[in-house]
């Protein structure tokens, strides 16, 4: 008979909702959302760090959940694609991405739009190169680059815009 | 009513787009059936030989694991070779998984592991040990040229080479000529989604497979026959896939021991393979064509001499049209060409985004450019030239060939001026800049497709046909098309894809979709109207001045004119006189008797010209693509903005092969040893310029029935040559060889 794997404690908060369990400890962040908890909107493209598809915001940071222990994370807020969107209303970079065609097959777009809205509190956007340059994290095979760029340059346009406004 | 039409033809909005931006949209490893299994995959380390032992206790052992399946253990499959073919169709033995102790590549799957957790299974892999007999093996291409031969059986699709004049005596009175020998290295597909395939036990036993492929029925026939299922219903899902390039063209091992396991263990199982393992199947053949180009001395080509080799594996013969391009695409008066495959104990080479002409067009191109600085010639002026307007190899004309407006708007959009300086003499600081272009061609194809439409009583238009979407824009232009062919706004249709159940489309690869399904919906929506209005006509509950007006169907609405005066009725009000829920109608589209004659008469290509920037750090060789142009004519373009989405997708992936993608084999265990996309290095934002892509004017009738030729791979032929020409004029050296590292 075999024994139960060792567990250790997981306490999140995920798109606003308590989650707290005994996991083993070789759970990552990645797999507890895809296979335990159903947030299959963050994807899985190497489990290794190297492409971005699983990007999350963890206290508002971007982060590579798949290189994250669920365990490790102690009473961190989460951010998922899926709780990005408030009241069936999308954020402003989801809708750009709609509108610059910035995806095709749609599997690295949750990364890459967690990412652009990550890079947009970072302050690295004050030319296009400065954006490619830091988004080079997120892979995309279908080659969507030009359109992620113009759609992260068109929110943050719309941003300066509207600080402008708040401003006058 | 103010409705947005969306006809074919306009820049909609992708409309699948919604789901993918908020992670709603359901890839093959992701429905989660309760008492779901993960299986891990146990590659084989050695790259021929026999397995003498498969040691699993520790595996067993572990919290969690419920079988570890091997070909001692597995249940019964299909006893004859010839029921694991698959619809690709490549000739020879096919693999089968877990069928017995041989040993055929490095990475066979050798066991699956499968336990409640995949935290669980993925430990007791790694505890897996098996003791082999080792074989000889030998996995160098170089050293398996000297095997290279012809198959008895050709690959379906095969274009044999066909020979014109006297090319050798043509070559050897030429007055300026050029030879040498050129090569690609292989390259992996790695779409970002990883294989994978869940399997879904309903409860009267049928099986329900999502599975991330490109063909869902081809997969649903494959798993009938090769796991002996027949009686039991399988039912195939890719919704939505996550890239494939034809990776997903080809039943991957993946989705046979997933429904393996779930008949041998009743369980719903999960397998997805890992980005390391993604190098041990399908990747686009080495490559070398030997190239000897000869012309006048004003730049008229005089003989083309090719001989190709690609690579294959010891028990398939995969092949491709790699050596013909230049003999279809040049008018020159004596060429030839010879192509053959070489064996050596690795997986099957296949199909990877414009198979053959990838390889074919850009080696060839790179040749050309070449020759024109040979002849003193702008490499634009040489193509101009040398270009032809009909299928040169076969002597047929073209059903349309916007080559000569391709060259020249193309040249235009990038300022290409003339005969360009000499090679290294344009400089910016430490970075030598550099102008190059090639000329890109694909097939233009169409295969028989159907499709059904249903108006329901919701007012909706719903369309299925089992097309796969894996990228390419498909549910939007199949939504645009049946819009514009039933007359309803476009967001009160639902397009049904990805399913084995639906009716009856090819497995989606070498841009024939567009023009194959998009016909198919056509017709079916034209077919459901004249059913339609022609049921009201009949009907006892339609007001007679209904039947009286002059009827039409616009814009989601019923209009009927009499007298000059206009009355409009919703589709639900229509569908009540009828008196029935819902109305459909399917139909087939296929080439008729006037195709087929065109077919025998006339070639069918897309063509392209590219123009291409690159700057190139004198000192470390670095290569930055600064600009790229890319002129495509491909008859009618259903919907510019994902049109043009494609067509850039392609460049980028182009941009790789000229500078960045190489699966390097470890000769010794026969082993692509950068199986990762930290060693494997796909083009990624900061490699990409801003690509301009535009569609010249391409009226043809006949190449299909709504004159649509396809552009997702169109964007693959030339773009690589491009770049690789701009850096000869950039640094003054020729590299034959992709991807190019001039720093190394």
């Amino acid at each position: 008979m075999t024994q139960a794997a060792p567990t250790a404690p997981c306490r999140l908060q995920i798109n606003g909702e308590d989650y707290d369990a005994d996991l083993p400890p070789s759970v990552t962040l990645l797999d507890l959302l895809r296979e335990r908890l159903g947030l299959t909107g963050t994807k899985k493209g190497c489990d290794h760090g190297q492409c971005g598809a699983c990007t999350v915001l963890v206290d508002g940071r971007r982060v590579k959940s798949c290189l994250m222990l669920a365990v490790s994370l102690p009473d961190a807020q989460v951010t998922t694609i899926e709780g990005l969107s408030r009241k069936g209303r999308l954020h402003p970079m989801q809708q750009a991405f709609i509108d610059f065609d910035a995806f095709q097959c749609g599997y690295c777009t949750p990364g890459q739009i967690l990412s652009a809205v990550a890079l947009l509190e970072e302050g690295h956007i004050r030319s296009r190169e400065e954006i490619r340059e830091f988004m080079s994290g997120n892979l995309c095979r279908c080659g969507a680059y030009n359109g992620i760029i113009d759609a992260v340059e068109h929110v943050v346009a719309q941003r300066q815009r509207d600080e402008a406004g708040e401003a006058a | 009513m103010n409705v947005v039409s969306a006809n074919i033809g306009q820049s909609v909005p992708r409309i699948d787009g919604f789901a993918k931006v908020t992670g709603q949209a359901t890839y093959a490893a992701e429905p989660h059936p309760p008492g779901l299994l993960y299986g891990v995959i146990v590659n084989s380390l050695i790259a021929r030989g026999r397995i003498e032992a498969i040691h699993d206790e520790a595996a067993r052992a572990v919290p969690g694991v419920t079988e570890v399946m091997t070909h001692h253990n597995r249940p019964h499959t299909a006893l004859f070779e010839k029921s694991y073919v698959d619809g690709l169709g490549v000739p020879g033995s096919p693999y089968r998984p877990l069928h017995d102790a041989e040993i055929r590549f490095n990475g066979q799957p050798v066991a699956v592991v499968f336990a409640e957790t995949f935290e669980a299974a993925r430990e007791a892999a790694m505890l897996i040990q098996v003791d082999y007999e080792r074989w000889p093996h030998n996995a160098d291409f170089d050293a398996a040229l000297h095997q290279k031969y012809m198959p008895s059986k050709t690959r379906s699709n095969y274009v044999p080479p066909k020979s014109r004049g006297n090319a050798s005596e043509a070559y050897a009175l030429s007055p300026v000529k050029i030879e040498g020998r050129f090569h690609l290295a292989p390259e992996h597909h790695n779409p970002m989604e990883m294989h994978a395939t869940t399997v879904i036990i309903e409860e009267d036993g049928a099986l329900t497979v999502w599975d991330k492929t490109q063909g869902p029925q081809a997969v649903q026939a494959y798993l009938a026959s090769a796991l002996s299922l027949s009686g039991k219903k399988v039912r195939v899902r890719n919704p939505y896939v996550g890239g494939a390039f034809g990776s997903g063209l080809r039943a991957q091992h993946n989705v046979f021991l997933a429904a393996l396991g779930a008949e041998m263990l009743k369980r719903p199982v999960r397998v997805t393979l890992t980005r390391p393992q993604m190098f041990t199947h399908v990747f686009r053949p080495e490559a070398v064509m030997d190239i000897a180009l000869g012309a006048d001395r004003d730049g008229t080509l005089q003989s083309i001499i090719v001989e190709g080799v690609t690579d294959t594996s010891r028990f398939e013969h995969n092949m491709e049209n790699v050596v013909v391009w230049g003999l279809i695409g040049y008018k020159c008066p004596n060429a030839t060409a010879d192509y053959k495959i070489a064996p050596r104990d690795t997986y099957t080479s296949s199909d990877m985004r414009a198979p053959g002409a990838a390889t074919g067009v850009n080696l060839f191109e790179m040749a050309v450019d070449e020759l024109a600085w040979a002849c003193g010639m702008d490499p634009l002026a040489f193509r101009l030239h040398n270009y032809s307007e009909i299928d040169a190899m076969h002597n047929m004309p073209l059903t349309s060939n916007a080559l000569r407006e391709a060259l020249l708007q193309g040249a235009e959009r990038f300022g290409w001026n003339g005969y360009p300086p000499g090679p290294g003499s344009l400089r910016d600081g430490r970075e030598l800049i550099g102008h190059g272009m090639a000329t890109g061609i694909w097939d233009a194809m169409f295969s028989p497709t159907a499709a059904r439409a249903r108006l329901t009583s919701d007012g909706r238009l719903h369309i299925a046909t089992a097309a796969s979407d894996i990228g390419t824009g498909t549910y939007t232009i199949l939504a645009q098309t049946a819009s514009e062919a039933f007359g309803i706004p476009i967001d009160r249709i639902d397009i049904e894809l990805g399913d084995s159940t639906l009716p009856e489309c090819p497995t989606e690869g070498g841009s024939w979709t567009a023009a194959s399904a998009g016909a198919a919906v056509w017709l079916a929506c034209q077919s459901l109207r004249e059913k339609f209005l022609k049921a009201l006509a009949k009907s006892e509950n339609t007001p007679e001045r209904i039947k009286q007006s002059e009827v039409t169907l616009t814009e989601g609405e019923l209009h009927g004119v009499r007298d000059g005066s206009r009355e409009v009725f919703s589709l639900q009000e229509a569908l009540s006189f009828i008196g029935e829920a819902s109305i459909e109608a399917e139909e087939t589209a296929k080439p008729g008797l006037r195709d087929k004659i065109s077919e025998m008469r006339k070639a069918r290509f897309t063509h392209s010209a590219v123009f291409c920037e690159v700057r190139v750090d004198e000192e470390l060789g670095i290569v930055r693509v600064t600009r790229l142009v890319n002129a495509v004519a491909a008859g009618r373009i259903m919907n510019p903005k994902t049109a043009a989405s494609q067509v850039r997708g392609a460049m980028v992936m182009a941009t790789g092969m000229a500078l960045h993608e190489e699966s390097l084999m470890d000769e010794r265990y026969g082993r692509f040893m950068n199986h990762n996309f930290s060693e494997y290095h796909i083009p990624s934002h900061a490699d990409i310029p801003e690509m301009d892509v535009l569609f010249v004017d391409e009226k043809d009738e006949e190449v299909s029935p709504l004159g649509i030729k396809g552009v997702g791979e169109i964007g693959m032929c030339g773009t690589a040559a491009a770049i690789a020409n701009a850096i000869f004029h950039a640094t003054g050296k020729r590299y034959r060889t992709l991807p190019i590292i001039p720093g190394a």
